[in-house]
């Protein structure tokens, strides 16, 4: 199993300072919530730590590789995967396409082997029969040949779940997995999160709904200008009242 | 016949400078306006090979293709990382370039005078003096090109060029080198906007900085956008319209002067009119815009 840590992370935009020597060692598998007031340095600390924000100072490690370095897709190479809180897919291509594109090392997707490579073609129906598996999973599998811009943002949130498990990363980050979705998807979205629970995956994701957290999360990390100011076991750190009041609402 | 062999010409080629720029603008979502540059490096390095080396048609075309390509990647490594606005700004800076090149460097290119006595295009033995040949010879090249460009696009390859159109920090999310599908498509394109150049170069025999200017650049964009990015009729289509459009103006008769303005408002009032009302072209797969901020 890989881990993921980090180490006196410090960043700042234009002087404001977004993370404070945060120091986090998460755990190998389980399912891990960030919380926190809007500018608490939660997402600023999900782009960094997933190689799309660079550190003013500190390092980040995946198992015993320093990535603080890294571009984003050498992150990603390294089992690490992410969804946007702004939710981010390739609208004007098919739910099948955006899923075959998250399954690693695809046959025929370098030059040479797009060219002459063969085997392609039966490689191809593998990875697809493999895609449709997983978009009936998260239950979006009759949409396979959708746009997915014509996807309601419920099922397309169903679909950036199922990239993140085709990339088969054992670290998921998932940013606001439920916000604006309707509560029945939300239903679902808590069920996939369980199952890859169950598959031995560590997810990290940023949430403010606290009832939603209560229901998933085997550990929680209050964050708060830039700053880890508590965690530990949910039922622990949620039993804060001036937690609750003050950072959760 | 021999009129419609000569506009066959010229429609090929436009076809085949409109399909490669596809591939960057409409495949992978990266608008250039130094096409006609590695157009005109194409036909100089070709013509100049075959005047001064007595190189052959072929092989005059693989080592302007190449240089094409080589000069595609010194672009790619100073300007690859910088936002799409500016990726297009660089490109038009680059074209300023090569034109400046193409007008200065007057011991290799002649400057404004061009280059004269190009000869036609030889291929084992067989001298292609007619237009007829030529058309033939530029209907191969380009059914070529198309089938390696259909290839690429529709193979995982192209896929990742597609993803990348829509949002490349998406794609680094995914674990795709963007950089490397980048330089990769930009450098397959610049190499068939030489090959195109090279035919151009053998066919009028005659050459000079006027065919390779930014105006040119524009137009073979325009012919992109009209006819449909992302498609593979969408650039043959556009290049069909606005290539026989000088020919259509000619028939109905206006003064050369006359014909000159009004074709560029037609070409400008058409790529107003389709973006407008037909954002994906005529025949377009993907419309403009894409996201690139986290």
């Amino acid at each position: 199993m890989t881990s993921i840590r980090c180490e006196t992370l410090n960043k700042s935009f234009e002087g404001i300072a977004a993370l404070v020597n945060t120091s986090i060692t998460f755990p190998e598998s389980g399912v891990v919530a960030i919380i926190g007031p809007n500018g608490a340095g939660k997402t600023t600390l999900l782009n960094i730590l997933t190689g799309f924000l660079r550190p003013d100072s500190g390092q980040v490690f995946v198992g015993e590789l320093n990535v603080s370095q890294f571009p984003p897709h050498l992150i990603a190479r390294t089992g690490v995967a992410r969804t946007f809180q702004e939710l981010r897919l390739a609208y004007e291509l098919s739910v099948l396409d955006n899923v075959l594109l998250s399954l690693p090392n695809q046959r025929g997707e370098r030059l040479l082997s797009a060219l002459f490579g063969f085997g392609v073609r039966k490689r191809e129906e593998e990875s697809s029969n493999s895609a449709l598996r997983l978009l009936r999973f998260v239950g979006v599998g009759e949409q396979a040949n959708s746009l997915v811009g014509e996807l309601s943002y419920g099922q397309q949130k169903l679909v950036s779940i199922a990239c993140c498990l085709a990339t088969r990363a054992q670290i998921i980050f998932l940013d606001e997995p439920i916000a604006g979705v309707h509560p029945e998807r939300a239903i679902e979205i808590l069920s996939l999160m369980r199952t890859m629970r169950e598959d031995g995956k560590l997810l990290i994701f940023i949430e403010h709904d606290i009832r939603f957290v209560r229901q998933i999360a085997d550990f929680v990390i209050v964050m708060d200008d830039g700053k880890v100011i508590a965690q530990g076991h949910p039922s622990e750190v949620l039993s804060r009242t001036e937690i609750v009041d003050a950072y959760v609402g | 016949m021999e009129y419609c062999a000569q506009i066959g010409i010229v429609v090929a080629i436009f076809a085949m400078l409109a399909i490669s720029m596809d591939l960057v603008a409409g495949h992978t979502g990266m608008v250039t306006l130094a096409h006609a540059g590695f157009y005109g490096v194409g036909a100089y390095v070709s013509a100049l090979l075959t005047i001064h080396a007595g190189c052959g048609f072929l092989f005059a075309s693989v080592i302007a293709m190449l240089s094409a390509t080589g000069l595609s990647m010194v672009l790619s490594a100073l300007t690859l990382r910088v936002s799409e606005d500016e990726f297009v700004i660089a490109t038009f800076a680059f074209q300023m370039v090569l034109s400046g090149v193409f007008n200065s460097w007057t011991t290799v290119t002649n400057g404004s005078l061009g280059v004269r006595a190009i000869p036609r295009p030889t291929i084992l033995l067989w001298t292609i003096d007619s237009s007829g040949g030529m058309f033939i010879l530029a209907g191969v090249l380009l059914l070529g090109e198309c089938l390696l460009i259909w290839k690429l696009t529709v193979s995982p390859f192209g896929r990742v060029l597609h993803l990348i159109r829509e949002d490349t920090l998406l794609a680094s999310a995914l674990g795709k080198n963007v950089l490397y599908y980048k330089v990769v498509a930009f450098g397959i394109s610049a190499a068939f906007a030489a090959l195109a150049g090279s035919i151009f170069a053998h066919y009028v025999t005659y050459i000079d900085p006027s065919s390779f200017s930014v105006m040119d650049s524009i137009l073979i964009l325009s012919m992109v956008i009209i006819g449909g990015m992302g498609s593979y009729t969408g650039p043959i289509v556009g290049a069909i319209v606005l290539a026989t459009l000088p020919e259509v103006l000619r028939f109905i008769g206006l003064p050369s002067s006359v014909g000159a303005n009004l074709r560029q408002v037609i070409y400008g009032s058409l790529m107003v009119i389709v973006i407008v009302f037909r954002p994906k072209g005529l025949t377009g797969r993907f419309s403009f815009g894409r996201r690139s901020e986290i």
